[in-house]
């Protein structure tokens, strides 16, 4: 029983993360469609961020959440600016291109990245350093640890003004109008091109606090560790329904379940003949089930098709 | 039509004498290697340009199709299987050794059948969704080909399989032509790359004869149709789903092809060269070339399969000046990175575009342009 609850804890946990990812994908597949390869990439360059101001920090002695903060603060600040340039060089030009145009650009946009952060930052793998108490906090016979606790409420608090900000501001109300229809939320006043940067710089907001929590919780940090959170956010975001914010955290969360309980069991439930190395195979299974069956997702209402 | 006649037989010479050249320049095998591997990228590239450039879908995971090629070559041509399996042993004492004309056809059907697989599902759906899943799908054949060791040990994990036999024409024990040895004619030696070069080069030109053929064709015509407007096509009657996955299956043979000859030639597969970064090499080359262009595709396959052997002499010295950072590898990376953002950016149609393409009306505008 306690190992069960342990796996939904650990569960929840990355399913906060991928929701965090996930957000940023729906939003800007809500208002452009365009699937932005390069997410998933601004994750890492989050993590790698908060690892140099971790890292430059060290000899300071100041306590561990206060450095965090600091390196989370930095991180945003460095994904928001890079997601900013990314969209107004890349993606900009491209609009009204053919659809496969943005699509390869971002493609491509997402390796360059990779690239240029294995040129920065060197390829080996980095050991981030344990900034929170390590005590585990025990749960009805599971055990979490502070970070993991960390992951569960800053995704709450994130979410819950996410969602304020896109139903109640003045500028949730513009990415609403212009996901609906761009020309016309124009002609209502709305600018299309600062609601669509401003919703690059949320998306890359909150990916940069994923990837510092990513890191935080595993450990080590890596050019290549952007991309699998990047297309498992991504598939997380289709599950819910794409352009679906409160889809997308269900996704997330869903996923999340579904893999941390598949690899825990899959073993024990095969014989071991599947084992948890299979756990990367749920999520495309998963997405290609949820594409047949459903395709609009699971709490989409229905995918406009532009074509 | 004298003229394209002896441009066409100039050409020819000089594809023929290229490697035969290069031996006798001293430039070595390793160029010949370099110029037959370009060929199976070639071989590559066309495939994907039938699903990326003509009938307007993305894959991403391409290099999939190319591994399941390689490894069906693979179990069916090296001692492995028989080896794991004692009734196959005492099914076949002598072990597999299967000829080309068997590995070809197989190979082709049975990437396509995959293709047709993963296609069914998505391809009713929007284009983006097809990407995700096909980039999906290359991630699942790695995981798969990494760790079917056991139970039952197929594709050996990440050792990959070796002593695969190279490639044989004729009866087995005694084949008429072993690509795997040198090849002598009138006292003079080819060597086995070399032959190899020359079969590459037959699949290759058959290769562009297939897709020139399909791209006059009707059904060339229709998968067109699809890439500029799919709505349209389909008012048009045209099946759109069928053409789809006709042009997703055709596009696969070409992998698996591919990936069978890629076997053979190395003589060793393993999952690592099938990784994602191949997958997108590919996609760059049909784009960096020319999308639905058959001589723009062929030049972006060779352009980017020799980059890295070109770039190897240029890294040398930058690698001392920049610490180690930049080695060939990287910069080869981030090249393609550049390619396909800048191509897309600044000249979308490709290098080497076709004078056709593009003349349909322009696609509707999604947004109002930008104001700078």
């Amino acid at each position: 029983m306690d190992i069960f609850l342990q796996q939904i804890i650990n569960g929840l946990v990355l399913g906060s993360m991928y929701a965090l990812v996930a957000l940023g994908y729906t939003m800007v597949y809500g208002i452009i469609g365009l699937i932005n390869f390069a997410h998933g990439e601004v994750l890492m360059v989050g993590a790698l961020t908060s690892w140099t101001v971790v890292t430059f920090l060290a000899e300071a002695g100041l306590p561990g959440w206060l450095m965090m903060l600091l390196s989370v603060i930095c991180a945003i600040v460095v994904c928001s600016i890079l997601n900013f340039t990314i969209e107004k060089a890349a993606y900009r030009p491209l609009r009204g291109a053919p659809r496969l145009a943005p699509l390869i650009t971002a493609m491509g946009m997402s390796l360059l990245l990779q690239t240029l952060a294995m040129i920065i930052w060197k390829p080996n793998p980095k050991p981030y350093p344990l900034l929170l108490p390590t005590d585990p906090i025990e749960v009805g016979g599971a055990v979490i640890s502070v970070t993991q606790c960390l992951i569960l409420g800053l995704t709450v608090v994130m979410l819950a003004s996410l969602m304020y900000l896109v139903n109640r501001t003045k500028l949730g109300r513009a990415m609403r109008a212009t996901a609906e229809n761009p020309r016309v939320a124009a002609l209502m006043g709305v600018r299309p091109d600062v609601v669509i940067s401003a919703t690059f710089i949320i998306g890359a907001a909150l990916a940069a606090v994923a990837g510092v929590m990513w890191a935080a919780n595993y450990g080590t940090v890596q050019h290549a560790m952007g991309f699998m959170p990047g297309l498992k956010a991504f598939i997380a975001a289709v599950l819910g329904g794409i352009g679906n914010l409160a889809g997308a955290v269900v996704g997330g969360l869903l996923l999340g379940l579904v893999e941390a309980i598949g690899a825990g069991y899959l073993g024990q439930l095969t014989g071991g003949v599947l084992g948890s190395h299979y756990a990367d195979v749920f999520a495309f299974v998963a997405l290609i089930l949820v594409l047949t069956l459903r395709p609009q997702g699971l709490l989409g209402e229905r995918v406009a098709d532009r074509a | 039509m004298k003229n394209k006649l002896i441009v066409f037989f100039l050409c020819a010479i000089g594809l023929l004498a290229l490697p035969l050249l290069m031996q006798a320049s001293g430039l070595g095998a390793g160029w010949v290697r370099i110029l037959a591997l370009s060929l199976l990228y070639v071989l590559l590239a066309l495939g994907l340009n039938i699903v990326v450039g003509y009938a307007g879908l993305l894959d991403l995971g391409f290099v999939a199709f190319y591994a399941v090629g390689a490894y069906m070559y693979a179990l069916l041509a090296s001692p492995h299987l028989y080896e794991t399996f004692p009734w196959i042993a005492q099914m076949l004492p002598n072990g597999m050794h299967t000829p080309i004309w068997v590995v070809i056809p197989l190979a082709a059907v049975l990437a396509g059948l995959a293709g047709l697989l993963l296609g069914t599902p998505v391809l009713k759906l929007r284009g983006d969704y097809l990407a995700i899943v096909t980039l999906g799908f290359g991630e699942i054949i790695r995981v798969f080909l990494n760790n079917l060791e056991h139970p039952v040990n197929i594709t050996n994990g990440p050792r990959g399989l070796d002593r695969i036999d190279p490639m044989t024409i004729g009866p087995q024990g005694d084949p008429w032509l072993n690509f795997g040895r040198p090849f002598e004619i009138a006292g003079y030696t080819i060597p086995s790359v070399t032959m190899y070069y020359y079969l590459f080069l037959a699949l290759v030109v058959v290769s562009v004869i297939i897709c020139h053929r399909l791209e006059t064709s009707r059904i060339g015509r229709a998968w067109m149709a699809i890439r500029e407007d799919e709505i349209a096509a389909k008012a048009m009657g045209i099946n759109t789903r069928n053409m789809k996955l006709l042009a997703f299956g055709m596009g696969a043979t070409f992998g698996g092809v591919s990936g069978s000859m890629f076997a053979a030639f190395q003589g060793f597969v393993s999952p690592e060269s099938f990784s994602l970064m191949e997958s997108v090499m590919i996609v760059a080359m049909v784009v960096l070339g020319g999308l639905g262009h058959l001589p723009g595709v062929i030049l972006g396959a060779v352009l980017l399969a020799a980059l890295p052997e070109v770039l190897r002499y240029a890294a040398g010295p930058l690698q001392q000046m920049t610490d180690g950072r930049l080695d060939a590898a990287i910069l080869r990376q981030l090249l393609i990175a550049l390619a396909m953002i800048s191509i897309m950016l600044l000249r979308p149609r490709g290098l080497w575009p076709s004078p056709e393409h593009g003349k349909a009306a322009p696609a509707p505008t999604p947004l109002p342009k930008p104001t700078p």
